[in-house]
């Protein structure tokens, strides 16, 4: 693999990850904190699900621990505010 | 300036202070409660039991919140409520006046009227209080004793179990939550509740409990046989807590009567959360539940008309998420009917209305532990239950409490069997698209 195409596939993950986004669905939550107690970079994502806020933090890994975890389906994953298609983040 | 006392530091007591503070930025606001821990997530508990989360994280507001809101923190009971003088009476004489008085005084677990109730080792789930002494009582390789139906009995088995305790679990009848879960859902959970090594045994009642030296020491049952136990658990339901509302002469059925506003029968006199029962405008009557959407929603509610901004509680169809024996389970609306043996009213995460028996034909897809199980109306969808696989609840939630007219689909669902799934999700995009454009 060149180093442009190396370049490639980390600038198309990047921006796969990006689209991502973890949304809650707060009237599932009870506020026990296993998301914000699993979360492995410590983002509160509790606090975003009592304000029914998206977890628009650039920290984020969106590593889908706190979906997974979540034993309410409180979280998912949403295509975020990039309105990019899958078929955009191609190169 | 308006004073605003709130008795009660549970969800719909916060949620009413913080409600109160984002209208009104001068207004004093009290919150009263005899939990020294004040805000915690009481559906948490059944995580910290079974070793999910530590205590701390149960704490999702903090002090320095609580502060930068200046919302004040009373310890203290109250004992006496006199809406004629606009006051309450906290033990130990002192008196706090009010403007507006909100009631979120929360449910209490019921007890069996049993001798020796009080004994060391005999538990409840009802507060982190109750959540530490099981932790600390909580023994592996010994024997437990669970007695009781709904959400809360299986918190305390499974936290046992986990705890690696011999979990015996009573049921009065034949079956597990029978008046919201149908006969083979019931199955599933008692199945996987053997899997983990709990014992059952139905048509089984404790007829008393035993002791030595001042601690519970097992139970004997009804017919004489006797099981060990260093710990046994209640889960028989809760009651709204109601002595004060009635001391003050407040219009009160099984809960605290409110308005659509929230307001009790008293003037400036608020109640919300598992204490009040909220008028439903499906069923046409007032009903209990003790979710804990609901009782946000209520406190929210309640602390915007108190703060003078005029605002309907709209009750939506009722609706949890849980676990039951490590399933996660959806349960929309109204799927069940008649009365449960193990239950005395009203438990933890229920709803009245989900035992109001619908005018509805019943149709299930069933793949190993996967359920779904829709009670389909004439013209709408009126009641689900998801166990396991949970790639419908959210179609479900949405397509039951909007109420979306199903007629399209109405005769592809009850005879779909096997393709249920894919006709309700194809009928869920379809009107996803439809109001989007």
């Amino acid at each position: 693999m060149s180093f442009r195409d190396k370049i490639n596939e980390e600038s198309l993950r990047r921006q796969a990850l990006a689209v991502g986004l973890v949304v809650p669905d707060n009237t599932r939550c009870v506020q026990c904190g296993i998301c914000s107690f699993n979360c492995p970079i410590g983002i509160d994502v509790r606090r975003h699900a009592w304000l029914g806020q998206s977890v628009e933090d650039s920290h984020c890994l969106t590593c889908g621990t706190c979906i997974q975890k979540c034993p309410r389906g409180v979280l998912r994953f949403e295509r975020g505010s990039l309105h990019l298609e899958l078929s955009e983040v191609r190169p | 300036m308006t004073r605003h006392l709130i008795i009660g530091t549970g969800v719909a007591g916060v949620s009413a202070a913080f409600a109160i503070r984002s209208v009104d930025p001068v207004a004093e606001i009290v919150l009263i409660g005899n939990e020294p821990d004040k805000f915690y997530s009481r559906p948490g508990l059944a995580y910290m039991l079974t070793k999910e989360i530590p205590e701390k994280m149960l704490f999702s507001i903090q002090a320095r919140e609580f502060a930068a809101q200046r919302l004040s923190l009373v310890n203290g009971v109250v004992e006496r409520v006199d809406p004629q003088g606009r006051s309450i009476f906290l033990r130990g004489g002192q008196r706090l006046d009010y403007d507006r008085l909100l009631f979120a005084t929360g449910a209490t677990a019921v007890m069996p009227d049993l001798p020796d109730i009080d004994l060391k080792g005999v538990v409840k789930l009802d507060n982190i209080s109750d959540a530490r002494r099981i932790i600390k009582l909580a023994r592996a390789g010994k024997p437990a004793v669970v007695v009781g139906g709904g959400i809360t009995a299986l918190e305390l088995v499974e936290g046992l179990a986990r705890r690696g305790m011999n979990v015996h679990y009573l049921l009065r009848k034949d079956r597990y939550w029978g008046n919201v879960l149908d006969e083979s859902e019931s199955r599933i959970i008692e199945s996987r509740l053997r899997h983990e090594g709990v014992t059952l045994h139905f048509h089984s009642d404790v007829e008393a409990l035993l002791a030595k030296r001042g601690a519970v020491s097992g139970v004997r049952l009804v017919g004489g046989q006797v099981l060990p136990a260093r710990l046994v658990a209640f889960a028989i339901g809760i009651r709204p807590r109601l002595s004060l509302a009635r001391s003050a002469r407040l219009e009160i059925d099984r809960g605290i009567l409110v308005d659509e506003f929230l307001r009790t029968s008293a003037p400036d006199v608020y109640a919300a959360g598992d204490a009040a029962q909220a008028y439903d405008p499906n069923s046409g009557r007032h009903v209990l539940d003790s979710l804990w959407n609901p009782a946000r929603e209520q406190g929210h509610t309640a602390g915007l008309n108190m703060a003078g901004q005029p605002t309907a509680y709209v009750r939506k169809t009722a609706f949890n998420v849980t676990r039951l024996a490590g399933l996660t389970t959806t349960i929309i609306g109204t799927v069940g009917g008649g009365r449960d043996d193990d239950l005395v009213g009203i438990a933890r995460g229920d709803s009245e209305v989900w035992r109001d028996l619908p005018h509805a034909i019943a149709c299930q897809t069933h793949v190993d532990v996967n359920r779904v199980r829709l009670m389909v109306g004439e013209r709408t969808l009126v009641g689900a239950i998801v166990m396991g696989d949970q790639t419908l609840s959210q179609p479900l939630q949405e397509l039951i409490t909007e109420q979306v007219d199903i007629t399209r689909v109405r005769t592809a669902l009850v005879g779909a069997n096997g393709t249920l799934s894919g006709v309700l999700v194809d009928f869920w995009k379809d009107w996803r698209q439809s109001r989007a454009n």
